[in-house]
């Protein structure tokens, strides 16, 4: 198939409105005769409220109404389940009640004339509480481990007998910290009723369903909610689901009878917006002396909230990853007094690789084997967890491209044997993966009599280029160049897209779009002249016969080399590559940019992120941008990009596998392998921190 | 001492202002309130509405700078930020809130050519200030030449900490802080990109500085 557009390096069709300021953010929809309102947190972990002094707050210049459980309105609170919700468990009901679940929960809202005045209102605002300790440590004893109705185990074989008979074996635990997801731009929504109909423009990677959602809290049709959305600040999954913020927004604009704008502070961003949950997990590997796996057990615990079960695929990887004839997987969840976590840049998979591929490092170190040729003694030539074909593999050649280009037989293989003066270095190895997922989605496609192609799905767009390559693709589709189509995005009344999340955009939307450009070309032919605009809508999925028949992921191989300064203990990415089987690359500008976007992200995860909760009440202790570390520019290390050729006809009909989440995923462990082929410390528990580098 | 209080409350973790000449909280002790009148809100089903605020008593600034070379001239609440004057009196939004404590840089504009978080800073304080913003730096549609260079080398994904990101090459190539890739990291590192489009951005100043 020879492509025009497709897999070229254009530029994003968006960047002159990012570059000067022109991009619309949520807050930015500015209403005239707008009010702003500004949540009230909860200062106790656990509990119930006794009391609110309202009165004193509601005579404060400025301020228009003072909202609390005392007098909020009763919403509707219909059943919703999205596709993105916990499937076991109720939302938090806001304002509705005096308990206190978790600590920084909603407990009043302030709406005023100005941001000022309500800021100020806000903190002046007295409550009362009858406090409990509340159980925020998913170590802690007294939380009590469930077993997910989402049902996650595997298990294939006898991997204990397995593992007691296995000449080589070896067992460890994995402590990764909580992470919020901490995107550059705030929660917002901007919230407008015109009678019984609401216009929300809000921040969303799903604006469908928070159009569904809303309709079924305030209990009004769906049709009276209209959310817009068409830049998004970052997101990286907490803007999935429609959080208490977008309802309170809507409830102050209806009780005030104003446009209401509601932005969340950074600190409120660790509350109630959700969080990469902790885990914690054991492996236990057993090996022949020739490095050949025999026993694989895997069990990991998650933080989730008392009020719904939040899960993740945390240990789904080991059950394809690497070959072995006997392996069971657990998944566990520790109910704690916590807001609800949600996904977070490769949700599961990133903590789930980590302890396996920590592991099987370790076990190269015991075997004497070298790190890639362990995982391709064990690489597996079917899914031995479901008994399928993959519709395509390529993490060998992934191995193979890297090490060539990182020079990874230079790398002298014993710990603690390379120095640069009088750093030591390291280069440790990972593989990555992630499912290549593909949910329904429709698209509409118009040709204008002017010759412009206009396309409109309800997708959104948080930075991987959605604006861009989708254009790209109805461009291709086509036959048009590039600046004769307008695609739009980030309106619920759009023909419908799923979440945009799971890597799975592209093979979703993208799929949608063609199918849609193909419909309104054959469309064209029946009907060569007319002033009318041709118009066509698709819906497309993934074919279930196909996917019945194979297993379907992307795989990649991530190499990174540390400087650690054995005085101080500080620890520098120096270099990283990561290679990736990722299907047809729609735009390579894009794509590594997203791809090293990501693997910057794991440096976070393995070296800096970590959300650390006071053990008496649950707050989040470092709630801001200078405690809560993130790379910076300076702590990025010279990072390339590549993707193998990789032709996969079984995946969907562009040959798409998607790449925000893989992109993640290998890079913690890669720099977790490093550290300990530098120092010769095997460090568990993320991020490695500079005391763990003491007497390195 | 319960100011103190009331600004660890209100504004987080620390009160970094308090550690300047003239800080947010010595401004806030001479204003009492801010200026509008408001109405006594309609009541929503069974909500009881606030009681009727007290009329404004405030001590308003009076305040006149250029931004992006229109001169303003503005009555404003002395409390107020400048990153917030920008964005919700000004309708300047392409400058960023995105941390409000100066710790992430997508507040960052030129005043009087040097680059500063907006956040950090009150509108009051800055009377005869010539301010720069995103929205100032093409001029007759011409993008500058670091904005193009930021198209160009995939500076950004999101684009929300763009303005800043942008804004701070700038001032980074004015200062003379861009010698090197080392140095243009050092310098540009505080301005967060969540996304990672650090290369980019590092590509992107360094081109933008070699054509200077």
């Amino acid at each position: 198939m020879t492509m025009n557009v497709i897999g070229k390096p254009v530029a994003r069709v968006d960047g002159r409105d990012k570059v000067t300021g022109r991009a619309l953010y949520a807050a930015e929809f500015n209403q005239s005769n707008q009010a702003y309102a500004v949540i009230v947190n909860a200062t106790v972990g656990l509990g119930r409220i006794t009391g609110i002094d309202q009165a004193a707050v509601a005579k404060m210049p400025g301020v228009l109404s003072v909202l609390s459980h005392l007098n909020a309105p009763k919403l509707a609170y219909r059943p919703h389940k999205g596709s993105i919700d916990p499937k076991t468990g109720e939302r938090l009901h806001v304002l509705q009640d005096e308990a206190v679940r978790f600590h920084g929960q909603p407990v009043a809202l302030i709406v005023a004339e100005t941001l000022d005045s309500a800021e100020r209102a806000a903190a002046a605002l007295r409550i009362t509480y009858e406090a409990q300790r509340p159980i925020i440590d998913i170590a802690d004893p007294d939380a009590r481990a469930i077993v997910p109705e989402s049902g996650r185990d595997h298990t294939r074989g006898d991997a204990e007998a397995a593992f007691a008979n296995a000449p080589v074996n070896l067992k460890a635990s994995y402590d990764i910290a909580r992470e919020n997801h901490n995107p550059m731009e705030p929660h917002a929504t901007v919230a407008v009723w015109k009678g019984d109909k609401l216009t929300l423009w809000s921040k969303s990677q799903y604006v469908v369903n928070e159009q569904a959602e809303i309709a079924a809290i305030f209990g009004i049709p769906l049709e009276n909610v209209q959310v817009i959305c068409p830049f998004i600040g970052g997101a990286f999954g907490t803007s999935l689901r429609t959080w208490s913020h977008v309802t309170l927004a809507a409830m102050a604009a209806r009780v005030t009878q104003r446009p209401v704008k509601l932005a969340l502070t950074r600190k409120q961003m660790f509350f109630t917006t959700g969080h990469r949950p902790r885990t914690l997990q054991h492996v236990a590997i057993g090996a022949t002396q020739d490095g050949k796996l025999t026993s694989l057990i895997h069990e990991g615990t998650g933080e989730t909230s008392r009020y719904e079960q939040f899960s993740e695929a945390l240990v789904a990887s080991s059950s394809y990853l690497v070959s072995c004839p006997n392996v069971t997987t657990r998944y566990r969840l520790a109910a704690l007094d916590t807001g609800t976590p949600v996904f977070m840049r490769g949700p599961g998979e990133a903590s789930g690789v980590f302890a396996l591929e920590s592991a099987l490092d370790e076990l190269s170190y015991k075997l004497n084997i070298d790190p890639i040729e362990l995982r391709r003694r064990n690489e597996p030539k079917l899914d031995e967890g479901v008994n399928k074909p993959f519709s395509s593999r390529s993490l060998i050649r992934c191995y193979d491209v890297g090490a060539e280009r990182f020079q990874w037989l230079n790398r002298m293989p014993q710990p603690r044997s390379m120095l640069d003066g009088r750093l030591r270095i390291g280069i440790g190895v990972a593989s990555a993966t992630y499912p290549a997922y593909q949910a329904q989605s429709s698209a509409r496609v118009r040709l204008l009599a002017s010759g412009i192609a206009e396309v409109e799905v309800a997708a959104s767009d948080m930075g991987p280029g959605t604006y861009t390559s989708m254009t790209q693709v109805a461009a291709e589709t086509l036959g048009l160049p590039i600046d004769k189509v307008r695609f739009s995005l980030g309106r619920s009344d759009f023909p419908p897209a799923p979440s945009h999340g799971g890597s799975w955009t592209m093979a979703s939307v993208g799929s949608a779009i063609r199918a849609a450009c193909i419909s309104v070309l054959e469309e064209a032919k029946k009907r060569p002249s007319t002033d009318r605009p041709l118009e066509a809508t698709a819906t497309t999925q993934r074919d279930a016969g196909v996917a019945g028949r194979f297993s379907m992921h992307a795989f990649g191989a991530v190499f990174a080399e540390v400087a650690i300064d054995p005085d101080v203990g500080t620890i520098r990415v120096r270099r990283a590559l990561g290679v990736y089987g990722a299907g047809r690359i729609i735009n390579p500008l894009l794509a590594t940019s997203q791809c090293t976007g990501g693997m910057i992200g794991g440096i976070g995860m393995a070296l800096m992120e970590r959300t650390v909760l006071d053990r008496r009440d649950g707050r989040p202790v470092n709630a801001h941008m200078a405690d809560y570390l993130m790379p910076v520019n300076l702590d990025t290390p010279k990072i390339e990009v590549q993707f193998v050729d990789e032709v996969d006809p079984h995946v969907n009909p562009l040959g798409v596998k998607g790449l925000g989440e893989i992109a993640l995923v290998g890079m913690a462990p890669a720099i977790a392998n490093a550290v300990f082929h530098a120092t010769g410390k095997r460090i568990r528990r993320l991020p490695i921190l500079l005391e763990d580098m003491l007497h390195a | 001492m319960s100011d103190d209080k009331y600004w660890d409350d209100a504004r987080g973790d620390v009160d970094i202002a308090s550690t300047r000449a003239l800080s947010r909280r010595s401004v806030l002790q001479l204003a009492g309130a801010v200026t509008a009148s408001t109405t006594i809100p309609e009541a929503f089903a069974n909500t009881t509405p606030a009681a009727a605020p007290t009329p404004a008593a405030a001590i308003a600034a009076k305040v006149s700078f250029s931004v992006n070379g229109v001169r303003h001239s503005l009555e404003l609440d002395p409390r107020q930020s400048l990153l917030d004057v920008m964005r919700e009196r000004l309708e300047l939004t392409g400058t960023k809130k995105g941390c409000n404590q100066g710790a992430c840089g997508a507040c960052t504009i030129l005043v009087n050519g040097k680059r500063i978080v907006s956040c950090l800073t009150l509108a009051a304080m800055h009377s005869g200030a010539e301010i720069t913003t995103i929205e100032g730096l093409a001029s007759n549609g011409d993008l500058h030449p670091v904005q193009e260079a930021f198209i160009k080398h995939e500076g950004f994904q999101c684009g929300y900490c763009t303005p800043g990101q942008i804004i701070s090459a700038v001032g980074c190539i004015a200062e003379g802080h861009a010698g090197s890739a080392e140095e243009i990291q050092f310098w540009m590192s505080g301005n967060i990109c969540r996304c990672g489009a650090y290369p980019g951005i590092c590509a992107a100043v360094a081109d933008a500085a070699g054509r200077n």
